[in-house]
C-alpha cells in the first residue's frame, strides 16, 4: 500500500501530455547551443565566399592575408581534395571549392584568426582570380541545348531523370469521365531555423584528435564526413551535439561550416569558433527546391481517379545533396495516401547555379502534393463534387503493398476527414459563407523514418543503451538528435512506461559519439518509431534482468514476479521490494547493469524493385493527415488572412499529446510561411532575400489559430502504435490555402507563395475577362 | 578605444571597459559570460536578443553596450525564482510554448515586459505586443497559451510574479 492506501501500480507514462525533459534548461537560459560555447584560447572562424555564380578558379592569393596581424591560419580549397554529400555516388561538393565555383557565396577560402573583425578583414584581402563560365539560374536556361556541364560526371546538368509507368496510365484514362491537366509552380523555400549554422572545433595537438561541437541534426553522418574530408580514422573523432536551435532539414547533412571549422582547428592546432551570419545560413541552404508540377488527371464522375501523369522539374542548386533522393520522393509519395493504380511520373532534378538544396520538412512531398490536391479541387468544381467526396473516393480499402510496393498497415485518414469536416463545420457552412470568405480542404502524408538507410552498414537502424546504476538512476544513452521536436522526452517515456516507473527517474544523455551509440539522425520522421522501439526493447530487457533479482530476493521463478514500476512483489499480499532494493540485487555479483535494444526495418517496408530508386519512399508506417482552411481575402488589396485552421493528423497512438499537437501546429504554420509568404529570390544568383525581412516568416500577427485535432491509427509496428507526427501536416496547408482563396474569390493561384501582389494580378485579370466578355455579349 | 561602462546586469553592479562599437548583446554573451541571450539574424529582425533595458524590451542587438551606462538590464538569467521557474517560463514549459528553445529567451523577456505594463492582455494585444519575436518551430500558438497561463498563474498568485522593476 503506498501513502494513499492505494494497492500499487505501475505509473503511465504513454498517452500523458508531458513537458519537454529538457524544457527548464532551454527556457531558464542555461541551455548551451553550439554558438555559447567560448574558450580563452579560441579562434575565430570565418568563410570566404564567391562573388561569381559560375566560374574556373584560376589563383587563389592569400599573402596578404596571412601577414594580416591577428591571423592564425588561411585555409583555401587545397586542404582537401575529399568530397562530402548525402548518397555514396554523389559525394563531390569540396567544402571548400577548389578549381571551380558553382554558386554564388560558395566558400573558397576561409579564415582562423584572433577576432571575427580580423577575420573578416583578412577575407577581405584574399585575391580570387575567376574566368567566369555562363550560369544559369532556372532549371529550364541549366538543361537548354549547348549549356556548359557544372560537374563532369553530371552530362546536361541533370542530377538524375526518374522516369516510369506503373499500372495502366493510357487505359485508365480511357475509363475516366473527366481528364484534367493543371501545372502548378512552387517558389523555393528556406528553413529559417532561428539558430544561425555554428561550428566549435577543438584539436588536441598532442594525440592529434579532433573534437566537433556542431549544430547538425546528424552527429553520425558528420562524424564520417568529418573522416573522409580530413583523412582521420574515425576513432580520432568525437563528435557532440549541443543543444540545437531547429532544423527542418536544414542540417540533414554535414555542412560545410563543421567541416571548414575542423579544418581550421587541425591547421593552427587548436580551437576555432565558428558562427556563421543569417545571410550565411540562407547562402548554405538545403531549402525546398523551386519546382514545376505539372499534373493530368482522369476522374470518374463520383470522383475516383483513374490515372495520373506527373512531370516535374526541381531546380536542385551546384551541388547534388540530397536531390537524387528529392526527386523521388516526389514520384514515390504520390502514392500511399489514396488508392491509385495508374500512374506515369516523369521527374527531372536539375544542377543550377544556385545554393544547393536540401531535405525541407516534408521532403520531396510537399510540391507535388499541393499540385496533386490542387487538381482534386479543380475536378471535384467541375464535376460538382463536394471536396470531401472526392478524397473519400479514393480511400485505400485494403492494408498491405500499394502499387508502388510502399506498405500501408494502418491508416487513420478516413477519421482525420470525418473529424475535420465537423470541427469546420463544413457541411453548413461551405458555400454559405460571406462574400470574400472561403474554405478549402486538403490532405497529406508522410513517412516515420526512411526504411533504407542512405548508408548501408549492416547495422540496426536504432540502437539504445540504458545504464543502471547503485543510485536508482536509468541513464538512457542514445545518439538520437533532440532537435527541438521532443525527441528526448518521447525515449524518456517509452523506457518509464515499460518499467512502469517515475519518469523523472529515467536521464538521458543524446548525442556524444564517444558516449552514445550511433544513432543515423533527425530526419524523415524517423527518431519516435525506430529509436522508440529500440527504446522500448532496451527497457524490456531491463525489466527481465530486475524481475530475475527480484524473484531470486523472493524465491521464486521470474514469471511469478509482478513488476509494479516503483515496486516489485511476489504476491498480492507480499509488501514487495522498492524499486531501488531491486536494483541493489540486480547489481550483486555484477555490478553496474548496461542492456541495450535494437530496431530495425522489415524488408516488407522496404520498397519495391519496380525502377531504380523505388526503395525512396520505402518506411514501415505512414502518417496521414486533413486539414480545412478559413480566409477572408480582402477584395482591394487581395490580402489573404488566414481566419482559421482545423486539422487532424494520424499520428498512430499519441505518446505525448502536448507534443504532437506542438509538432502539428508547427508543421501547418510552416505549410502557410511557403504557401503565403516565403520565396528565396536572386538577382543574377546573388540572394536578395537573405534576411528575415526580405524572406517573410510569419510573424505572431498574421499566424492564425490552429485547431489540432489528434486521429489514433494505432501502427502494428509503431512503438505502442505510434507513427511520425511532425512533417504530414504541413503539405496539405498549401492546397488548401489556394482551394480556399478560390473558394472565396472564385480564381485559383498557381504559383506559390500566394502574396496580394500576385493574387491581385489574377483577379484583375479575371475582371478584365469578365468586362471583356460582357462587353463582346453586348 | 574603451570606455568604462558602469550598468547594473541583473541586480548586479558591474564596471567593464568596452569599445565603443560593442553591441549590448555581445556585451553580455562575451563579457559578462550570460549566453542565455541568443542571436539569430544579423541585426533587429527576429527578436531573440531581447532584454529588458530599464524595465523595458529591447533588441540587445541594435544597442550599444556604451549607451547603457547607468542603466538597469535584465536578462532571461534573471527571470527564475530562486532556480525556479517564473510563472512565464513555467507557462512555457507546462504549455509546450519552447520547443528548440532558441528563441525561447526573448520570448520569455518579451512576455515579462508585456505583463509589467499590461498584466491581463487579450490574445490581440499578445500577438502584437510580442510581433518583434519570431518563433520557428511552434507557429506561436502555444506560445499564446504560454503566457495566457501565466497572465492567469499570477492573478491567483500575486506572488508567484517577480518584482516589477
Amino acid at each position: 500500500m503506498d501513502g494513499n492506501g492505494l494497492p500499487p501500480a505501475p505509473i503511465k507514462s504513454i498517452g500523458v501530455p508531458m513537458p519537454m525533459v529538457d524544457g527548464p534548461e532551454k527556457i531558464s537560459g542555461r541551455a548551451l547551443y553550439t554558438a555559447d560555447f567560448y574558450d580563452h584560447a579560441a579562434l575565430t572562424g570565418c568563410i570566404k565566399r564567391a562573388d561569381v555564380a559560375h566560374a574556373h578558379i584560376l589563383s587563389v592569393d592569400i599573402s596578404a592575408a596571412e601577414a594580416l596581424p591577428g591571423v592564425h591560419a588561411v585555409i583555401t580549397g587545397s586542404e582537401t581534395d575529399e568530397g562530402h554529400g548525402v548518397l555514396p555516388v554523389s559525394r563531390t561538393e569540396l567544402p571548400i571549392a577548389f578549381d571551380r565555383v558553382r554558386y554564388k557565396g560558395e566558400p573558397v577560402a576561409a579564415v582562423a584568426a584572433d577576432s571575427i573583425e580580423i577575420a573578416k578583414a583578412a577575407c577581405d584581402l584574399i585575391k580570387v582570380e575567376y574566368e567566369e563560365l555562363p550560369a544559369y539560374f532556372t532549371a529550364a536556361d541549366s538543361i537548354a541545348e549547348g549549356s556548359v556541364d557544372l560537374h563532369d560526371h553530371r552530362p546536361g546538368n541533370i542530377e538524375r531523370h526518374v522516369d516510369y509507368e506503373i499500372g495502366d496510365v493510357d487505359a485508365g484514362f480511357g475509363q475516366a469521365e473527366l481528364v484534367h491537366e493543371t501545372e502548378y509552380h512552387c517558389a523555393e523555400v528556406c528553413q529559417v531555423q532561428t539558430e544561425p549554422h555554428a561550428a566549435f572545433a577543438e584539436w588536441d595537438g598532442e594525440r592529434d584528435e579532433l573534437t566537433v561541437r556542431a549544430s547538425t541534426q546528424v552527429p553520425y553522418y558528420v562524424h564520417l564526413m568529418l573522416s573522409k574530408i580530413l583523412k582521420m580514422p574515425k576513432s580520432k573523432i568525437r563528435v557532440i551535439k549541443p543543444f540545437l536551435g531547429g532544423g527542418f532539414g536544414a542540417r540533414t547533412e554535414a555542412l560545410n561550416v563543421e567541416l571548414i571549422t575542423a579544418m581550421l582547428a587541425r591547421r593552427v592546432r587548436g580551437t576555432v569558433r565558428t558562427v556563421i551570419s543569417r545571410e550565411e545560413t540562407f547562402i548554405t541552404h538545403r531549402g525546398r527546391p523551386e519546382q514545376t508540377v505539372k499534373i493530368r488527371m482522369g476522374m470518374t464522375k463520383d470522383g475516383k481517379v483513374t490515372a495520373i501523369d506527373c512531370q516535374t522539374i526541381q531546380r536542385g542548386g551546384g551541388h547534388s545533396g540530397y536531390g537524387i533522393v528529392t526527386i523521388l520522393y516526389s514520384g514515390s509519395m504520390l502514392f500511399a495516401i489514396y488508392d491509385l493504380q495508374n500512374v506515369r511520373y516523369d521527374g527531372k532534378r536539375v544542377l543550377t547555379n544556385t545554393p544547393p538544396c536540401g531535405a525541407f520538412r516534408g521532403h520531396g512531398t510537399v510540391n507535388v502534393r499541393h499540385a496533386f490536391e490542387n487538381a482534386m479541387d479543380e475536378m471535384a468544381i467541375k464535376l460538382g463534387l463536394d471536396p470531401f467526396a472526392v478524397r473519400r473516393a479514393n480511400l485505400i480499402a485494403e492494408m498491405g503493398h500499394v502499387a508502388n510496393d510502399l506498405w500501408v498497415n494502418s491508416y487513420g485518414l478516413p477519421e482525420c476527414l470525418d473529424v475535420v469536416e465537423k470541427a469546420s463545420g463544413w457541411k453548413d457552412r461551405k458555400g454559405n459563407l460571406a462574400p470574400g470568405k472561403g474554405l478549402g480542404l486538403a490532405c497529406s502524408h508522410y513517412v516515420s523514418g526512411a526504411s533504407k538507410p542512405v548508408n548501408w552498414t549492416g547495422e540496426p537502424h536504432a540502437t539504445i543503451n540504458l545504464k543502471l546504476d547503485f543510485d536508482g538512476t536509468i541513464v538512457i544513452l542514445t545518439g538520437a538528435s533532440e532537435i527541438g521536436q521532443g525527441s528526448s522526452t518521447i525515449l524518456v517515456q517509452c523506457v518509464a512506461e515499460v518499467l512502469g516507473i517515475d519518469p523523472t527517474r529515467v536521464k538521458i544523455i543524446a548525442a556524444d559519439s564517444r558516449v552514445t551509440p550511433k544513432d543515423n539522425g533527425s530526419y524523415s520522421s524517423r527518431v519516435t518509431y525506430m529509436v522508440g522501439n529500440a527504446a522500448i526493447e532496451a527497457a524490456t530487457n531491463l525489466r527481465g534482468v530486475l524481475v530475475a533479482a527480484a524473484a531470486k530476493k523472493f524465491d521464486v521463478n521470474p514469471e511469478d514476479v509482478e513488476c509494479l514500476g516503483e515496486t516489485y512483489r511476489a504476491g498480492s499480499q507480499d509488501e514487495g521490494m522498492t524499486f531501488d532494493e531491486v536494483a541493489m540485487a540486480a547489481l550483486e555479483g555484477t555490478g553496474t547493469i548496461t542492456v541495450k535494444g535494437n530496431f530495425d526495418t522489415h524488408p516488407d517496408s522496404w520498397g519495391g524493385k519496380k525502377y531504380r530508386g523505388a526503395a525512396i519512399g520505402g518506411s514501415m508506417a505512414f502518417a496521414y493527415a486533413a486539414q480545412v482552411v478559413e480566409v477572408t481575402v480582402d477584395p482591394d488589396t487581395a490580402e489573404i488572412k488566414v481566419d482559421q485552421v482545423w486539422v487532424a493528423h494520424d499520428c498512430g497512438k499519441a505518446l505525448n499529446p502536448l507534443t504532437v499537437e506542438g509538432q502539428i501546429q508547427g508543421s501547418v504554420w510552416m505549410g502557410m510561411g511557403q504557401a503565403m509568404t516565403e520565396e528565396t529570390r536572386y538577382h543574377k544568383g546573388l540572394l536578395i532575400s537573405g534576411n528575415m525581412l526580405d524572406y517573410r516568416v510569419p510573424t505572431f500577427v498574421e499566424s492564425p489559430p490552429i485547431e489540432a485535432h489528434i486521429v489514433e491509427s494505432i501502427d502494428p509496428h509503431g512503438p505502442f502504435g505510434a507513427k511520425e507526427a511532425g512533417e504530414a501536416s504541413l503539405a496539405g496547408f498549401l492546397p488548401a490555402l489556394t482551394s480556399a482563396v478560390a473558394d472565396a474569390m472564385g480564381v485559383r493561384a498557381h504559383e506559390l507563395p500566394v502574396t496580394p501582389d500576385r493574387l491581385l494580378r489574377i483577379l484583375e485579370d479575371k475582371e478584365r475577362e469578365m468586362r471583356s466578355s460582357a462587353t463582346a455579349a453586348e | 578605444m574603451k570606455s568604462l561602462l558602469s550598468l547594473t546586469v541583473n541586480g548586479r553592479q558591474r564596471d567593464d571597459g568596452v569599445a565603443g562599437n560593442l553591441l549590448l548583446v555581445d556585451y553580455l554573451r562575451e563579457v559578462v559570460g550570460l549566453t542565455g541571450t541568443k542571436i539569430g539574424c544579423d541585426g533587429g529582425e527576429c527578436g531573440l536578443c531581447t532584454v529588458l533595458v530599464d524595465g523595458k524590451a529591447q533588441h540587445s542587438c541594435l544597442t550599444l553596450a556604451a549607451s547603457c551606462a547607468g542603466k538597469d538590464i535584465e536578462t532571461i538569467e534573471a527571470m527564475s525564482d530562486g532556480g525556479r521557474l517564473n510563472a512565464i517560463q513555467r507557462g512555457f514549459h507546462e504549455k509546450l510554448g519552447a520547443q528548440c528553445g532558441f528563441c525561447t529567451p526573448g520570448m520569455v523577456m518579451a512576455a515579462e515586459a508585456l505583463l509589467r505594463d499590461n498584466p491581463d492582455p487579450d490574445e490581440d494585444t499578445i500577438r502584437t505586443e510580442m510581433a518583434s519575436n519570431i518563433c520557428r518551430c511552434t507557429g506561436y500558438v502555444k506560445i499564446i497559451e504560454a503566457v495566457q497561463f501565466a497572465v492567469d498563474e499570477i492573478k491567483a498568485n500575486p506572488n508567484s510574479k517577480q518584482e516589477a522593476a
